[in-house]
């Protein structure tokens, strides 16, 4: 994975104007930025990229969490920011340890991530604290586990 | 699934109605848990996950070669849409350029898939509000394209055209000729449905003003495709992040500041003529002859003749069948303009021959997020027109 710490990317420039403290590295892989952020100040940072006029992220396309099992910390979730008036892409990384994963909601940036914030916490178990209504969304009620992480079993009875 | 539900006691008497999984006009197994106030709608709660297959956890057990039959059965209206997404986010992950013949042949059939997509949708959309003629024409041209790409591909649905690096096959002769009847008369076939719906008095008053939704709550909703154009954002993946040379070809972005689901059928009646549009110049622009595959060894299957004479062209086609081929290790995220909005697909790869983790952002499951908007403080009677108008396809809701 090239990873590059002068990166050109002006968005990331802003960023790093904005908090240095808020770009904990940046990692550019096929004509794509990801913006590692830690968690503690992803809420800041993402009501900083959808107001900040010069950068307008108005839309959040995604959330999407892979697991590094059993690496630690386990979980990367990435944020896919699109700003449609400049046409560009920016995703955010939050890197979050195996044990209670948790992390603030970003349902009052974007109302958007409600239901991508309800999969996470579904199939890998991640907290979004202050979420309006964290429950299951795909997976029934009743179930045990998360079954997109990489040690839930694939095979045999449960 | 339990849910609960604040029922307000006292100044508004409220029931709850549940609708689905199991009706007609939900367009597969969604449920929509109704608060009801009198005739109308409180507060609506959509409730999904009946069709959920697990498909994202499969794929990390299959090489990058066989997810792509597994996207086919995503969103069952348009599978070669989803067949390009995944081929272009693994190619870009692998660095690959694809021929061009081989790139407009991908156009002409996802916008061939468009419009059958957009057709069924049209023709759903209709039943739900008492049309059943248009119903039936709209299956009737759908399954002209269908047999288009049965003759292409071999299939009719799951067709799994697109292969990593190109096409699955050679197209067939002729292909050309059949694809030119079915859109030769396709401009007609729209101005009849046209003539039953688009000045017809029951259908404005069943759709004009019903299911608004504004640009600003669409933005924020993150809804795509169809829906965010009708309530007047001119957001297109094609145009903004052209792939597939897109960017060579001439159409617009239809709009309409409607908002309503009326805005919509405008909009995707339109677009379905300027899919026509593209794929008459995408049959200008296929040539007669040229490689539909890119040549990547260990990546992409030799040509058949190679396999056959060459004992390299041997070794690759069946190292490539058997064990795979390895990516760097990287995460890639690559959109695609559906015809149901952004299809976006995440894929992330550890450097082993199996995707580490593949997600699909599909426009589906965003969209029906938007459904409490469209429907709250509106008649029952309306829901129905809602949920037909976001497009919904629950195969892809749910994954």
């Amino acid at each position: 994975m090239a990873s590059q710490e002068n990166a050109k990317n002006p968005v990331v420039q802003k960023l790093r104007e904005w908090d240095a403290q808020a770009v904990a590295e940046v990692i550019e892989f096929r004509g794509e930025t990801t913006v590692v952020v830690p968690k503690e100040h992803l809420k800041r940072a993402a009501e900083y990229l959808l107001s900040e006029p010069s950068l307008r992220f108005t839309f959040l396309s995604d959330i999407t969490t892979v697991d590094r099992y059993p690496l630690e910390p386990r979980f990367e979730l990435n944020y896919q920011l699109l700003s449609m008036d400049r046409k560009e892409r920016l995703r955010l990384r939050v890197k979050l340890g195996g044990k209670d994963p948790a992390i603030t909601t970003v349902t009052s940036v974007w109302p958007t991530a409600n239901w991508h914030e309800r999969e996470n916490f579904d199939l890998f178990g991640i907290r979004f604290d202050g979420h309006p209504n964290l429950t299951r969304i795909v997976m029934p009620d009743e179930w045990e586990g998360n079954p997109l992480r990489k040690d839930y079993p694939v095979e045999g009875y449960r | 699934m339990t849910v609960t539900i604040d029922t307000p006691i006292g100044a508004a008497q409220t029931m709850v109605l549940n609708m689905g999984p199991q009706h007609p006009s939900t367009h597969g197994v969604l449920r929509v848990i109704l608060d009801m106030d009198g005739e109308i709608v409180v507060k609506a709660q959509p409730v999904i996950g009946y069709l959920h297959t697990g498909i994202e956890k499969s794929c990390e057990s299959k090489t990058y070669s066989q997810v792509i039959t597994l996207t086919d059965r995503i969103d069952y209206l348009c599978p070669l849409s989803n067949n390009l997404g995944y081929c272009l986010a693994v190619e870009k992950l692998l660095g690959l350029e694809v021929p061009k013949r081989a790139q407009y042949v991908r156009v002409l059939l996802t916008e061939l898939t468009r419009v059958a997509s957009h057709l069924v949708w049209l023709g759903t959309h209709a039943i739900d509000l008492g049309a059943m003629s248009v119903f039936l024409y709209c299956f009737r041209e759908r399954e002209e394209i269908m047999k288009i790409f049965e003759f292409v591909s071999g299939q009719r649905m799951m067709t799994s055209y697109f292969r990593i690096g190109g096409l699955a096959l050679e197209p067939p002769t002729g292909w050309l000729d059949k694809v030119k009847r079915v859109i030769d008369a396709m401009p007609h076939h729209v101005d009849e449905y046209e003539t039953l719906l688009t000045k017809n008095r029951i259908w404005m008053a069943r759709t004009k003003g019903i299911g608004m939704l504004s640009k600003e709550d669409a933005i924020a909703m993150g809804v795509s495709g169809p829906l965010l154009r009708a309530s007047g954002v001119p957001y297109d993946v094609r145009k903004a992040f052209p792939y597939s040379s897109y960017e060579e070809f001439d159409f617009d972005i239809q709009t309409s500041d409607g908002c309503d689901c009326y805005a919509r059928y405008v909009v995707r009646v339109a677009e379905i003529r300027e899919s026509l549009k593209i794929i008459r110049q995408a049959m200008q622009k296929v040539p007669a002859e040229g490689p539909i595959r890119t040549e990547a060894q260990g990546i992409v299957p030799p040509a058949r003749e190679e396999m056959k004479t060459s004992i390299e062209g041997l070794i690759y086609h069946f190292k490539i069948f058997t064990e795979g081929f390895a990516p760097p290790p990287g995460e890639v995220y690559q959109a695609i303009e559906s015809p149901r909005g952004e299809l976006g697909v995440f894929v992330a790869s550890d450097g082993s021959n199996k995707p580490y983790r593949v997600k699909f952002r599909t426009p589906s499951f965003v969209n029906l997020q938007s459904l409490p908007n469209l429907c709250e403080g509106r008649l029952i009677a309306d829901v129905v027109a809602c949920i037909g108008t976001t497009d919904i396809v629950l195969g892809e809701v749910d994954r």
